[in-house]
């Protein structure tokens, strides 16, 4: 595979036979969207990255698969964009996970990684051109044997058809296609959308079967000759180091083989995960605590609340000077919005299989996060990269934890494995899940706006507190004069037409590893504008989505299209039974704009969302089904974090540990949630994150309609109570 | 040595009788359908049957399942109904990561055993103690209210 690497970057794709006795294609893709939206087709040219296809002599189409699964449909929207063009029947593709190397990166950042709500966007034309590359080189085969013109033949499902009824499989042209030079993609004739057959259509998910019959194999479901499993006993507060260790109680559990220190803590190895568990209660650690103050969720909350009164440093916004209009006379508004760390508690618990030898590293794990993961096994290991080989699973949920910006369940499953010589399953308790850090930050957001006499904003002033979420990881590049995009995203682009805004930034510092977690900046900046755009209507007297087509004016088409359609699904304006009120919130992430209006009611004065409307427009809708089991899929993430989801400290201990402290919703709370998907022809954006950041506005507002209290701090429910 | 009967087969392990089910299954017996999300009866992904019943196999030690009859998603399957439910989650496209789905699956074929037509508030009651992180609860509702229960069907 580097062999495509050395021909250069021109060659957009390689054939070689003899792979699986059939075609092997290196192909590359385009990528956009979020990082760096520039053009695709000159991305494509410029900032190429690899994949492969396989046709086998059997038939068999196999994608290479460069993304992981975590629940999203990527298997299958990525299936969907080469199938279309490569004419196969789609009950004979399959998927491979992809090793790591440099083909198959994120062509923004040098990155092996699924994240950023991209892997389709980023894949919508290379992908194709793959298939329509791959069918054009059968084609040709076909052409060959036959003597006939190419353009006098067609395809369909896995066939090519020939003059006088001539007709062969795709399995049986993939030997003689293999040996063909591939043509020049730029001959490659994409089809029109009015023809897709497969792009478009609510194909069902590819990896459904193995998902309800138990078969599916998830990281933690990996079994190698010899396994034994680990149990780290963790630091139980920041920064604390192990001082005295006493493991003679754990060793002697039944099971237990040995104990070990590693970076992360105390490991116990075991015959099986039980054994370790109960060695490592049995372990007598006592533990120095760091010299540092202890992390305190209210000292620092007050902390963020003195801040956000500062003149802040760093300004990624100032459109005319909003500052002095608000010192000026006027209708002035002002509030603070606050939001806590946050877990990702993905079902399944953080872990990683490690089998570090003298000549070579298998790791085995669900990560979103490829390269960096062999990296650091190798650091560890002491290997060179291209010895450490990544295995990726099946992921139980990743929401941003399992792309780790310090790769951390891989770094200490190799760590122990060298240790003791042996492959090894590092399991993740839930507690340790819940306490393993890299959060989504706390934050607190001051607005402060002057409405004109017509109601509408004239300046909006927006201050941000909290850390860098990019500051000191892999993405590092993206910080710019100080400024992390990812700590404003979805304020600095306020779409609103106001004539004087500035949105600046206070980045803090805290002992807390923090990370990207569904929607990153977005999870708290579409709480703190929509929020206070709500605000800001109910001060004017306005109806809040007639306030908002007002303040859209005639720009932003994406953003009127679902709020029109929002406006039409939601029933807005019609009477609801008594007790109930809508509230609605409209945000655009990763390229695509999502509006919601939830129905919200109060039972023993705990809030009730009843029913969820969300419109996304995505650009074209690769597949429906997919898009609307991701819609419900981020309102319903957003809402355990809108209700419930925080992790506080109290001497720098997180103070939550399971599901019964950190609560998520649960059947008899979900809404039923109704996607709509605005029709367009441009080329796709994200879908798997844009349906979270609207929902906490959207609970809150509806919230305010009902009570006449506003929800400012999430989570809204606090010690049992509706906190409004 | 424990004699366990799982999916109509008869296995013998030699562990601690303190030992959670679930462990047996997934590092003793290399089951690994059954899966661990929490340790503590919070979550539902362990969800197995115990003589037709859904038990949190997490936080059921060994000793007591001597003598019973255990089914979990490997051999749900071979029942009429747990086929039926299994069809019904296939119609719907039920999963997105799918690390629940083995518990919900085993949570809604107990339920559907007792109960043929159940009603939302039935599917709560029965269904609350199953989290799904994706959130799917509307398709696993839909997937439980389609599931086509064949006459005469028990476990």
């Amino acid at each position: 595979m580097s062999a495509v690497e050395d021909t250069g970057r021109r060659e957009f794709l390689r054939s070689s036979a003899g792979v699986g006795g059939g075609l092997l294609l290196a192909l590359t893709l385009p990528t956009a969207m979020r990082w760096g939206a520039a053009d695709a087709a000159t991305v494509s040219q410029n900032n190429p990255v690899n994949a492969f296809v396989k046709v086998g002599s059997d038939g068999t189409v196999t994608l290479i698969m460069h993304k992981s699964e975590m629940g999203q449909g990527v298997y299958t929207g990525l299936v969907q964009l080469l199938a279309e063009e490569l004419d196969c029947d789609l009950s004979r593709v399959r998927v491979e996970t992809a090793p790591v190397a440099p083909e198959y990166n994120n062509p923004n950042f040098p990155l092996q990684f699924t994240g950023g709500s991209m892997s389709i966007s980023s894949s919508w034309t290379g992908l194709r051109l793959a298939g329509g590359t791959a069918r054009a080189m059968l084609v040709q085969a076909a052409a060959q044997r036959w003597k006939v013109d190419p353009a006098s033949c067609r395809t369909e499902r896995s066939f090519v058809y020939g003059p006088a009824g001539r007709k062969a499989g795709y399995g049986e042209l993939a030997a003689a296609a293999g040996k063909l030079k591939a043509p020049d993609h730029k001959s490659i004739r994409l089809k029109p959308q009015s023809e897709f057959k497969i792009i478009g259509k609510p194909i069902k998910r590819i990896e459904t079967a193995e998902k309800i019959n138990g078969s599916g194999k998830f990281g933690l479901d990996v079994r190698v000759p010899g396994m034994l499993r680990a149990v780290i006993a963790r630091p139980p507060a920041l920064g604390a180091t192990p001082k005295h260790i006493d493991d003679a109680a754990a060793r002697a559990v039944r099971g237990v083989i040995t104990v070990v220190t590693v970076s992360a803590g105390v490991a116990v190895v075991a015959r099986n995960t039980y054994a370790a568990r109960k060695g490592r209660d049995a372990l007598v650690i006592e533990w120095q605590p760091t010299a540092e103050p202890l992390l305190d969720t209210e000292r620092l909350r007050a902390d963020y609340k003195k801040l956000s009164l500062t003149p802040a440093p760093l300004v990624p916004r100032n459109d005319g000077d909003a500052p002095r209009v608000l010192k000026s006379d006027g209708k002035h508004l002002e509030a603070f919005y606050e939001l806590p760390y946050l877990a990702h508690a993905a079902m399944e618990p953080l872990n990683c299989v490690a089998d570090c030898r003298a000549d070579r590293c298998d790791v085995w794990t669900g990560t979103q996060m490829q390269s960096p993961d062999q990296a650091a096994a190798a650091s560890i290991s002491g290997l060179p990269a291209d010895k450490v080989f990544i295995h990726t699973m099946l992921l139980g949920g990743g929401f941003g934890r399992r792309g780790n910006p310090g790769s951390d369940f891989v770094r200490e499953a190799v760590e122990v494995s060298k240790k003791i010589g042996k492959p090894v399953q590092v399991v993740w308790t839930r507690e340790d899940d819940m306490h393993g850090g890299w959060y989504r930050p706390q934050w607190a957001n001051r607005l402060r706006a002057s409405l004109g006499k017509d109601g509408k904003p004239v300046a909006w002033h927006h201050t941000v507190v909290g850390q860098s979420i990019m500051a000191g990881t892999l993405m590092q590049g993206m910080v710019k004069n100080g400024i992390d995009p990812t700590s404003v995203e979805g304020a600095a682009e306020l779409p609103y037409g106001i004539p004087n805004i500035r949105v600046d930034l206070h980045t803090t510092t805290a002992p807390v590893r923090v990370q990207w977690w569904r929607s990153v900046g977005h999870s708290h900046t579409a709480f703190a504008v929509e929020s206070f755009v709500d605000e800001c209507a109910a001060q004017a007297g306005k109806d809040p989505l007639e306030y908002r087509r007002s303040l859209l004016g005639e720009k932003h088409p994406r953003h009127r299209a679902v709020l029109e359609l929002l406006a039409e699904k939601s029933g807005w304006g019609q009477p609801l039974p008594a007790g109930t009120a809508r509230g609605m919130a409209l945000h655009e992430s990763f390229g695509s704009v999502v509006g919601e209006v939830a129905e919200v009611s109060l039972h023993e004065g705990l809030p009730r969302v009843h029913r969820v409307v969300a419109v996304i427009h995505c650009g074209f809708a690769v597949n429906p089904q997919l898009i609307a089991a991701q819609l419900e899929s981020a309102v319903n993430y957003g809402l355990s974090a809108a209700l419930y989801g925080q992790i506080t400290y109290a001497d720098g201990k997180p103070q939550q540990a399971n599901f019964d402290t950190y609560a998520v919703m649960r059947m008899n709370e979900a809404p039923r949630v109704e996607a709509h998907i605005v029709p367009s022809q441009d080329a796709p954006t994200g879908v798997g994150e844009p349906g979270t950041p609207p929902i906490a506005p959207a609970v809150a507002n509806a919230i305010f309609t009902l009570t006449q209290r506003r929800a400012r701090r999430l989570p809204m429910i606090r010690g049992g109570q509706l906190m409004a | 040595m424990q004699k366990l009967n799982i999916n109509g087969e008869i296995h013998s392990v030699d562990v601690d009788p303190d030992m959670p089910l679930l462990w047996v299954l997934r590092d003793v017996l290399d089951m690994t359908g059954t899966k661990f999300g929490c340790g503590m009866a919070l979550c539902g992904a362990c969800t197995v049957h115990l003589d037709g019943e859904a038990t949190r196999s997490c936080v059921l030690p060994i000793v007591g399942v001597a003598g019973r009859k255990i089914t979990t998603i490997e051999g749900v399957g071979n029942t009429r109904l747990g086929k039926a439910v299994q069809a019904a989650w296939g119609a719907v496209d039920v999963p997105q990561c799918g690390y629940c789905q083995s518990g919900q699956i085993m949570a809604a074929t107990s339920l559907l055993a007792k109960n043929k037509s159940p009603t939302d508030a039935d599917i709560d009651s029965a269904m609350s103690g199953n989290i799904c992180r994706c959130g799917i609860y509307n398709r696993i509702r839909a997937a439980i209210h389609q599931a086509v229960i064949p006459e005469g069907a028990a476990t």
